[in-house]
């Protein structure tokens, strides 16, 4: 028995086996955003669906991240061609009526869509409680670094990204993530300009 | 009733393997040989067993029999018939029940084809081949067993995969790996079985398995070219290949299979590299798990990866098994394996040999190790890394050229050693060749440093196996006054092996230079059209006629109908490239369009459209000598069928050795 | 004829290291002029090399492995044209490959960056070239000499 070369196969086959075994564990298509606890990308869009009464913003009036320094933003990113954001559609209208008249603000964006589509979508769902935005050639989505939709990030009220939520948000998780971030008091630090324009 | 059926079988069957396996050891050291005829028993009702599970499964997936698991899974009432058949292999359970399928015909037809050249070798082979269909069958009957009870029975399912619909290369690819993935098993169960049963030092499992590894080869091929095909021709976006996992997974044992064909003349001619070929073999083999297990495992993401749990595990420790034994094996029997000749000199075949086996293991491993890194960086950083085409290209480069060097100098040099002037005489001809090419290449514009040193390699490499097929037919006309024609195929016929393996040469060159020409040469144009509007590319003008919407049984197509228009503005075609919308998914599948010509292909693909037709973005390529690389998978095939086409009998190998060696030597 | 071999070894050997040391980049860039015809036509053909350079080491976030040069997807088309007027602005191929990092993470880039344990995948075929290359070198040489010495 050649244990020289028994030991040198062993040496290579339990690594890698090891590896692979450890490797089960993962999901290959989970890639962590690095965006979470970074300052959240500025952006300046105009509105097309203008929501209902009291969240109503008028058809094309702009929505600016800068305007909403320092309250709790929820912004989602959904299309009408996304058979997942049906899920999600009647909960966040819901949770974002909840929380009308407080420091939040919840704002769609339309991800590779039209406005057309996308407006007949809400009437479809039966109404869409916040306004959404247009994101014209995706440049903001890209700065949210979006792999695809829906896909939400809650933004504290440091400007910066406290959470990203892929796929279809859940009203107890939302509501949990929002009541968190409101009870951490205005300082003094988040009266400072929003960062995120490079 | 199918369930039953199915189900039944593959249980039934399970003893009946464990029977085989266990008999040919006990059998063998009683030496009660004429017994080994229950593993060959065996053998015949596994393979009975197994096809009735198979014409059960295609009965339900026909029947539209929803109360069973991977019907309910794969099958649709709107798939037509054709896909619904084929859907057989299409996802997890049903390809793990064809791959058992597959290896029990291949394990009769080894047991039938080589009853009475028995000795002790067949035995122990049958073994390792229900050994391996054992672990099959385990899989079949446990967590991938596709005959699950569904109840309450669905009305209907939700099809096939969409993009398996598209193009019927999606037949003729998984049968095709398949036939070549589970055809590597044979020479390594044999490969095993002659360690086992004492005659590694022996040649006699390269000789019996000749031809079957060179058509298992044969169909690897050909399924890999299927499959970049495939690629091209449905995906959309004008490659053939991505290095995506997957593509990798079946790339990879076909790079040590290469070497396997190869380096085995070196062990029959000279009785050396017998562990270096029993490693390759073995690696071939386990690549092919590796392969299956890398992309049924939800480990690494790619096109074409089933997502699924436990079964993953199930594959890893039938890998480490295979390997642990294995190398258990070579480390208790290495006096089997000893090199009994020697090298001659240095300017000869088997060097080349050598550095071909250095080459296509280091193209492996690099392969390898790029698409397991993701993983070592995600253990190792727990950052997830990507590792995709520029990465591949790069390193993979130098080697393929390297390759394509040896591929013209080895036919060049003799066996055992060469004189200067054989030297001379066989190594410079071919030159001229290799000028020739590269001047054609400089004219269509190629410029970079590994495109203008591909297309001398392969100028120089088909110069030189070209010469062997002019000598060779020059002395047959010689000595027996016969016709160009007649000559040049008694010759082929006379050694098929050896012309049989130039023609696949010439085969990896027409790829060769349709991969360096179509990635070299590549231009590309997108433009957004109104009807009537046109854009050229590449000296193609391309004109928008109209922009169509049509239902169909399982999917909505919207087309472009596009103009190709010749030198004087005249329609000289027309084509529809496509999208197809289906029900269950939201993103549309594109449908490109591709004019062929020997020159090159016009590659057209519906970028975006307006819905009241007014308009679409169309994207066109041109790819020169694209043509040549399914053109080329064809002359592989050739060459392989040539070469893996069996002797007669009566003459035998040791013969056609000699015979070939006199040739060697007067040429 | 050993000296030809070892030739033969060194050249194949420093050719491999070149090239990957080199970092060359895959065969010429495609000639992708941007829209033709009528209604859109293309900025200078200049950046559009450029752009398709730094889009095919980019990876599409929604597709199987595909560079966004060659993806036809939706997402790969607006990340292109977003490192087309990045590169129009000035920004360097290295800036704008590090700005999608910043957005998507190390995983968007088709090569992993070559430093740390990423190393490991560039250094493999470079050593197995050489390692192999050097055992074949001495075994040919060992397997000649007993040739000679047993025809001594």
């Amino acid at each position: 028995m050649n244990w020289r070369r028994a030991l040198i196969g062993a040496a290579f086959v339990v690594p890698v086996v090891g590896l692979f075994a450890f490797s089960m564990r993962f999901d290959p298509r989970d890639i962590p955003s690095p965006l979470p606890g970074t300052v959240a990308p500025t952006f300046a869009l105009e509105v097309f669906a203008p929501g209902q009464p009291p969240l109503a913003r008028p058809v094309g009036d702009t929505i600016r991240l800068a305007d909403m320094r320092g309250q709790v933003v929820v912004l989602n990113f959904w299309a009408s061609w996304c058979l997942a954001c049906r899920d999600e559609h009647a909960t966040l209208s819901a949770v974002a009526r909840q929380y009308a008249g407080k420091e939040v603000h919840f704002v769609g964006s339309l991800y590779q869509d039209r406005t057309g589509p996308a407006t007949e979508w809400i009437t479809e769902m039966g109404g869409q409680s916040y306004p959404s935005v247009q994101d014209p050639k995706a440049r903001v989505a890209i700065d949210y670094g979006l792999y695809g939709v829906p896909e939400t990030y809650l933004i504290g009220r440091d400007g910066r990204i406290a959470r990203k939520i892929t796929g279809p948000a859940d009203a107890a998780q939302v509501t949990h993530i929002v009541d968190s971030l409101l009870a951490i008091a205005p300082t003094a630090k988040t009266a400072a300009p929003v960062g995120g324009s490079q | 009733m199918n369930n039953l059926v199915g189900h039944g079988a593959l249980l039934v069957s399970l003893p009946f393997i464990l029977l085989g396996v266990l008999a040919v050891p006990v059998v063998m050291k009683r030496g009660r040989e004429e017994l080994v005829t229950i593993a060959y028993g065996a053998a015949y009702a596994n393979f009975l067993l197994v096809s009735a599970a198979v014409a059960a499964m295609i009965t339900a997936l026909v029947t539209h029999d929803f109360s069973v698991s991977y019907v309910a899974q794969v099958g649709s009432r709107a798939t037509p018939l054709f896909y619904t058949v084929i859907s057989l292999w299409g996802a997890l359970e049903g390809s793990i029940l064809f791959w058992a399928w597959v290896l029990s015909l291949y394990t009769v037809l080894v047991v039938t084809l080589n009853r009475g050249r028995e000795g002790r070798l067949l035995p122990y082979a049958t073994m390792i081949l229900l050994a391996i269909s054992l672990f099959f069958a385990i899989l079949l009957v446990g967590p991938a067993n596709p005959f699950h009870l569904v109840f309450p029975v669905p009305l209907d399912g939700p099809g096939p995969n969409p993009l398996l619909q598209n193009h019927i290369l999606m037949a003729v690819h998984p049968p095709l790996l398949y036939l070549g993935y589970v055809g590597m098993s044979v020479p390594f169960a044999f490969a095993v079985g002659a360690v086992l049963s004492g005659e590694a030092g022996s040649n006699d499992w390269i000789r019996l398995n000749r031809s079957w590894t060179v058509a298992s080869w044969g169909f690897l091929s050909a399924a890999i070219i299927a499959g970049m095909w495939w690629s091209y021709e449905v995906l959309g976006w004008g490659g053939y290949w991505a290095w995506d996992p997957v593509e990798n997974a079946s790339f990879l044992p076909w790079l040590t299979a290469t070497a396997f064909l190869h380096s085995v003349m070196v062990q029959e001619r000279r009785g050396m590299l017998r562990l270096w070929n029993l490693n390759l073999v073995t690696g071939t083999f386990v690549l092919t798990i590796l392969g299956t297990f890398l992309t049924r495992s939800g480990i690494i993401s790619s096109v074409h990866a089933f997502t699924t749990g436990t079964i993953g595990y199930y594959f890893l420790g039938f890998i480490a098994i295979v390997l642990l034994g294995t190398m258990g094996l070579v480390a208790g029997n290495s006096q089997g394996l000893r090199s009994t000749g020697r090298l001659d000199s240095a300017a000869s075949r088997e060097t080349i040999f050598l550095l071909n086996n250095l080459f296509l293991t280091a193209f492996m491993f690099t392969v390898l190790v790029g698409t397991i890194f993701p993983l070592v960086a995600e253990a190792v950083r727990g950052v997830k890394v990507s590792v995709g085409g520029p990465f591949f290209d790069r390193m993979t480069l130098p080697m393929i050229v390297a390759l394509l060097f040896l591929m013209g100098v080895g036919p060049a040099l003799p066996w055992k050693s060469a004189t200067r002037e054989e030297m001379r005489d066989k190594l410079l001809p071919p030159l001229v060749g290799a000028v020739l090419f590269l001047a054609v290449g400089l004219a269509m514009g190629i410029r970079g440093f590994y495109g203008t040193l591909a297309f001398f390699f392969v100028g120089y490499a088909a110069a030189a196996n070209g010469r062997e097929f002019w000598i060779g037919m020059r002395a047959r006309q010689q000595a027996h006054g016969e016709w160009a024609g007649i000559a040049l195929l008694r010759l082929i016929g006379g050694n098929r092996r050896r012309y049989g393996g130039y023609i696949a040469h010439f085969g990896i060159l027409f790829v060769a230079l349709g991969i360096t020409a179509s990635s070299s040469l590549r231009s590309e144009r997108e433009a957004t059209l109104k009807p009537g509007e046109s854009f050229s590319v590449a000296g193609n003008t391309i004109r928008l006629r109209q922009v169509w919407g049509r239902e169909e049984r399982q999917r909505s197509v919207v087309g472009a109908t596009m103009e190709r228009l010749d030198r004087n503005g005249r329609v000289a075609g027309t084509m529809e490239p496509r999208m197809n919308f289906y029900p269950g998914s939201e993103q549309p599948v594109p449908t490109p369009d591709v004019h062929s010509s020997p020159l090159g292909d016009l590659y057209l693909n519906l970028m975006s459209f307006r819905p009241d037709g007014s308009g679409a973005t169309v994207k066109a390529i041109h790819e020169p000598l694209v043509p040549w690389i399914w053109f080329g998978g064809g002359v592989i095939v050739f060459g392989a069928l040539v070469g893996s086409w069996p002797g007669s009998r009566k003459r035998g190998v040791v013969e056609g050795t000699i015979g070939s060696a006199r040739r060697d030597a007067a040429a | 004829m050993t000296r030809a071999l070892r030739v033969l070894l060194l050249v194949s050997a420093l050719g491999t290291l070149a090239t990957s040391a080199l970092g060359a980049q895959r065969p010429a860039p495609p000639d992708s002029g941007a829209s033709v015809a009528a209604p859109r036509t293309s900025g200078d053909s200049a950046l559009e090399a450029r752009t398709s350079a730094v889009a095919s080491e980019l990876r599409c976030p929604v597709c199987q492995g595909l560079s966004i040069q060659d993806s036809p997807s939706e997402l790969a088309q607006s990340m292109r044209s977003l490192a087309r007027d990045q590169l129009a602005e000035g920004k360097s191929p290295d800036e704008v490959k590090a700005y999608f990092v910043s957005k998507y993470g190390e995983w968007i880039l088709l090569a992993p960056k070559p430093h740390g344990i990423n190393l490991l995948a560039y250094a493999v075929p470079v050593l197995i070239v050489l390692g192999g290359g050097a055992v074949i070198l001495l075994a040919v040489r060992r397997w000649t000499r007993a040739v000679v010495a047993e025809d001594a």
